[in-house]
């Protein structure tokens, strides 16, 4: 690892232990401001409404650390969750729904990894031009209606919680946690991960160093698209909805949560267990202003805000670093 | 000298954008020939105001290779505010409500430039955080208030309506502005130093340009152009409440790439970026002239913006290669 | 990690948290409503969910200023709170929903931006034994009482009847709607689709458009309809911001007079239109009512007195008596009519 490298990682550590600082006041304040807060009821409803926007930054700090950004998630998952309310109507089996949506959803990834990684195109562009086009799709299947009465079986993970849990923790909520160690063992603990931190932070490099950029980007992508359309089945039988504008606009909260995690925007560095903090954070948050009645409206700015500590708080601890009294010995300061 | 003239024509950037404009006017004319009537082509003219006015702010921080994703909440916090003067303020005239949606935007632009070059962090985090945060101050001051066109006087309602032989005035004055935007940054060593920047910031840095200053003057820049478009958009459409704008940077961002703006900063122009705007709201009009079913809408327009940055992309490709081939001939080009 | 700047940060959190809770008005609401004054419970806590928050719809059928349903809460002496998401999406006002029901609500006033995305959580609110009682927009599998501003039949019947006065019995029209899933929307089109049959045969629905209640979007369906029939002489949008969007595109000579407008919209917003003779007559409800109404039929199931059986009637304070009708359903009463006349005499 190089010094830049060791040098990122500490920075990101840092900020990750005062998120970690802001989850554990959570948890202390929290219930001292409302009784409610960590009821098992309150901590379900939390995870429900939560679940899939959690699960959706899994992928997108993966994309975002390779140097890209997938802006389309809402739309996949509107899609997936259109094609669910379009076949089910129609009386497909489910099994053979699943699959169509599965591949559906590898094939929207693939298009944008494609478009990406083939043409040469930003990947900021792209996936807007597919958020609208996703987001289409979704309102071809389904036009003006509406689909609901899912089997009890599926619609249940709306009502229940994971057996064993005493009904505190959602199915949506497992997914997250399964999916975070998953994506945090591949970023960080395999030769696919170090690529995909080593394309972030200079794609020419990575390429000298024979990394094949082009196809780990592609499979990124698509594994976006199949982990949202996850997001959008999940999304679909909890609501025992389906429709058109199922997840519309979600893009940017999933970003907000990404950057807030502590990942860079220019790809490169970042870490899943800092993207799980923020998460626990942003849901934390506003789950909380909700049971304080604190102005709704307001939530807004109190995501601004987090965001704008996420790249100043690092700054100015760095900043006071400098300070000549707040000096360490010697080892430290040559490191730093 | 013709042949000359066409040559030059050819190389300039913006000539792939006009190709496709032509091309898609052309073809949705022959089968609706109304499209291209005079009430038409108004329409087309007064929606695209709005969005080539943020488009010329956006273009000129892309350029320096940031983004500037609150324009959006921008707008609609200075439609407003600076609409709701005229709310109990007999004596607010029109150029003076103008002059502070300008105002509004600017202090907002200001903000952004401050974090931005003052702190040096990622743009595209900062403005999202303000993009949450300027909306979050918006709804709160708005509540569930609104400005209705009644409270409005006519001469302002009339400013979008107005037309000096069959072109809307304001098309002509965003035009003349846009047009001073392009000279702006072809002629001034300030507005090349933004191209510099963008192309690349440590070379700029190294070079002694004043980056810092440049970036925070583009952020200010691209705040007020906002502030001025949410005044105008509070005359088109009379009513305003908390939700104006909403979701328009990414429109503005699919105009500015559609137009030519490389996304990671150094190329495109001002004039591209507004035939981009252009483009995009000919797509929209001619989807709904054309009565192609609602539903198949906004599919379509994703796949026309896919077909347009990916055809902008080719044509670019093969202008920059031919460019270089001539430019080996002929002094150099200022940056277009 | 440094503790010094460990202690910062939790400084910081825990003094912007307890900032926020000391904004927050008083969250401790009656016991759960024990005592009773004519027969009411007093004391509920009442939560009024509009779709969304910042809407000024809502804000008038809401708020206790403009005698909406806190101001009917106020007054049985109860404990009303409005809550809700800042977008009018179930996801955005499920959260609010599931906060009140933790909150140990009594009674839920809702407005559905989903007919069946909030059942899961309405269903599990009425299981804790919480009234819900929908208004506005309804969610029929899932409620005790829905408060109807007009009879969709009405709503539909009317519009048609409305236009058909200004343009006659024959010629094209189109429609205006907002998002293409809006189930009120819906129903109403379906009822005019039907009175067009019944009662207008030569008049020609040529299209239906989505404005998604966003005035950029409504503009230019708008506009593409103009356009696309240049025989148009007529638009019904049932949606406010649909009507005054396409109000704005037509308030111009070439268009004013030639094109009728019609649809639901608020005098606030229309006012301008009315005046200069773009739009001659529109409907609406008073929210501010549909509001109230809403709110007493919650305490009146709350405390028992109303079990949505068909025909049952009571009383909403100044509002006078009202009967439950088919489906649970309670009905505000017909529309309100507003033209050059009488406009000005409404606020809201």
């Amino acid at each position: 690892m190089s010094d830049r490298l060791r040098e990122a990682a500490r920075g990101l550590a840092r900020w990750e232990s005062g998120l970690a600082v802001v989850v554990i006041a959570l948890l202390i304040g929290g219930p001292a401001i409302s009784p409610d807060f960590l009821t098992g009821t309150n901590l379900f409803n939390l995870g429900l409404s939560n679940g899939e926007i959690a699960i959706m930054t899994l992928p997108m700090t993966l994309i975002i650390i390779s140097g890209e950004i997938d802006l389309s998630v809402a739309s996949m998952l509107g899609m997936a969750s259109a094609l669910l309310g379009r076949l089910w109507s129609e009386h497909v089996p489910m099994p053979a729904i699943f699959a169509v949506i599965a591949v559906v959803g590898l094939a929207a990834g693939a298009v944008n990894g494609l478009l990406v990684t083939r043409f040469r195109l930003p990947s900021l562009a792209v996936t807007i031009g597919t958020l609208a086009l996703y987001r289409g799709i979704a309102t071809i299947l389904l036009g003006p209606t509406t689909v609901s009465g899912f089997p009890v079986g599926y619609t249940d993970l709306g009502v229940n919680g994971v057996p064993f849990t005493n009904d505190d923790m959602t199915w949506s909520t497992l997914v997250f946690l399964v999916g975070a160690i998953a994506s945090g063992v591949v970023l960080h603990a395999t030769g696919f991960g170090r690529s995909v931190f080593a394309m972030g932070a200079s794609e020419e490099a990575a390429q000298f160093a024979g990394i094949r950029v082009k196809r780990i980007k592609t499979v990124l992508f698509m594994v976006s698209g199949l982990v949202c359309s996850l997001a959008g089945v999940l999304w679909t039988f909890r609501l025992d909805t389906a429709v058109q504008d199922n997840g519309l606009g979600l893009e940017l909260d999933v970003v907000a949560i990404v950057l807030l995690g502590g990942v860079s925007i220019f790809g490169g560095k970042g870490s899943v267990a800092g993207v799980v903090l923020a998460a626990l954070a942003f849901a934390g948050i506003q789950n909380l202003l909700l049971l304080t009645n604190f102005n709704q409206e307001a939530t807004g700015v109190v995501t601004g805000a987090l965001l704008l500590a996420s790249v100043f708080a690092p700054l100015a601890v760095g900043q006071l670093r400098q300070l000549p009294w707040s000096r360490r010995p010697t080892t430290e300061r040559i490191q730093s | 000298m013709p042949g000359g003239l066409a040559a030059r024509a050819l190389r300039i950037r913006e000539s792939g954008i006009v190709v496709v404009l032509a091309v898609f006017v052309a073809v949705t004319a022959s089968v609706q020939h109304r499209f291209l009537n005079a009430a038409n082509i108004q329409f087309v003219l007064v929606d695209t105001t709005v969005f080539a006015l943020l488009a010329l702010g956006e273009t000129m921080v892309v350029i320096s290779r940031n983004v500037d994703l609150s324009i959006g909440s921008t707008l609609g916090l200075s439609a407003y505010l600076s609409a709701s003067l005229f709310q109990g303020h007999s004596g607010a005239v029109v150029p003076l409500v103008f002059g502070a949606g300008l105002g509004i935007g600017l202090a907002c632009g200001l903000a952004n430039g401050v974090l931005v070059a003052g702190g040096r962090v990622p743009s595209l985090v900062v403005t999202l955080a303000t993009l949450y945060i300027i909306r979050g101050i918006d709804i709160l001051i708005v509540g569930g208030k609104e400005v209705t066109a009644a409270s409005l006087p006519a001469s302002f309602l009339q400013i979008p309506k107005a037309t000096v032989g069959g072109v809307p005035d304001v098309a002509i004055a965003v035009a003349v502005v846009i047009g001073i935007g392009a000279y702006y940054l072809r002629t001034f060593r300030s507005g090349r130093d933004l191209y510099a920047i963008g192309s690349s910031p440590q070379a700029a840095r190294l070079v002694g340009l004043p980056v810092g200053r440049r970036v925070f003057t583009a952020f200010a820049a691209s705040g007020a152009i906002a502030g001025l478009a949410g005044v105008l958009w509070a005359a088109q459409y009379g009513t305003v409440n908390s939700s104006a704008g909403t979701g328009y940077e990414l429109q503005v961002i699919s105009a500015v790439v559609v137009g030519g703006v490389a996304i990671f900063g150094g190329s495109g122009g001002v004039v591209g970026a507004a035939l981009g705007a252009l483009l995009l709201a000919t797509i929209s009009t001619a989807l709904y002239v054309l009565g192609i079913s609602p539903f198949w809408d906004q599919a379509i327009w994703g796949f026309l913006l896919l077909v347009a940055i990916t055809l902008d992309q080719a044509i670019g490709a093969r202008l920059t290669a031919a460019l270089r081939r001539r430019r080996t001939r002929e002094p150099p080009e200022g940056p277009s | 990690m440094n503790p010094r700047r460990a202690a910062w940060l939790a400084a910081l959190a825990v003094s912007a948290v307890a900032a926020l809770a000391a904004c927050s008005p008083g969250a401790s609401g009656g016991s759960s409503g024990g005592s009773s004054s004519g027969g009411l419970k007093t004391g509920l806590k009442v939560y009024v969910v509009p779709k969304q928050l910042g809407n000024p719809y809502f804000t008038v059928a809401d708020s206790a200023k403009t005698g909406g349903a806190i101001a009917a809460l106020n007054a049985l002496g109860e404990s009303g709170t409005e809550t809700s998401g800042t977008a009018a999406t179930p996801s955005s006002q499920i959260p609010a929903i599931q906060a009140a029901i933790s909150k140990g609500a009594n009674a839920l006033v809702v407005s559905a931006s989903d007919s069946s995305a909030l059942c899961p959580t309405l269903t599990s609110a009425m299981r804790r034994g919480v009234t819900v009682v929908t208004y506005d927009s309804d969610a029929p599998a899932c409620r005790d009482l829905f408060v109807n501003q007009a009879s969709s039949k009405a709503i539909g019947t009317s519009e048609v009847d409305l236009l058909a006065k200004e343009i006659g019995d024959s010629g094209q029209i189109a429609i205006v709607s907002a998002a293409a899933s809006a189930t009120n929307q819906n129903a109403w089109i379906g009822y005019m689709k039907q009175e067009l049959k019944k009662k207008y045969p030569k008049i020609r629905l040529v299209s239906t458009v989505y404005g998604n209640d966003d005035p950029t979007t409504s503009t230019q369906v708008t506009q593409g309809l103009l356009e696309q029939y240049p025989h148009l002489k007529g638009i019904i949008s049932p949606t406010t911001v649909g009507i005054a969007a396409a109000a704005a595109v037509l308030d111009s000579p070439k268009y004013r007079g030639k094109v009728q407008l019609t649809g639901l919209g608020t005098p606030d917003e229309m006012k301008k239109f009315v005046s200069d003779g773009t739009v001659k007559a529109f409907e609406l409800w008073n929210p501010a009512d549909l509001g109230y109404l809403a709110a007493y039929a919650a305490v009146d199931y709350a405390s028992g007195k109303l079990s949505g059986a068909a025909g049952q009637s009571f009383t909403a304070g100044k509002l006078g008596r009202f009967t439950v009708g088919p489906d649970k359903t309670i009905v505000l009463g017909p529309p309100l009519v507003f033209t050059s006349s009488n406009i000005s005499k409404y606020h809201f």
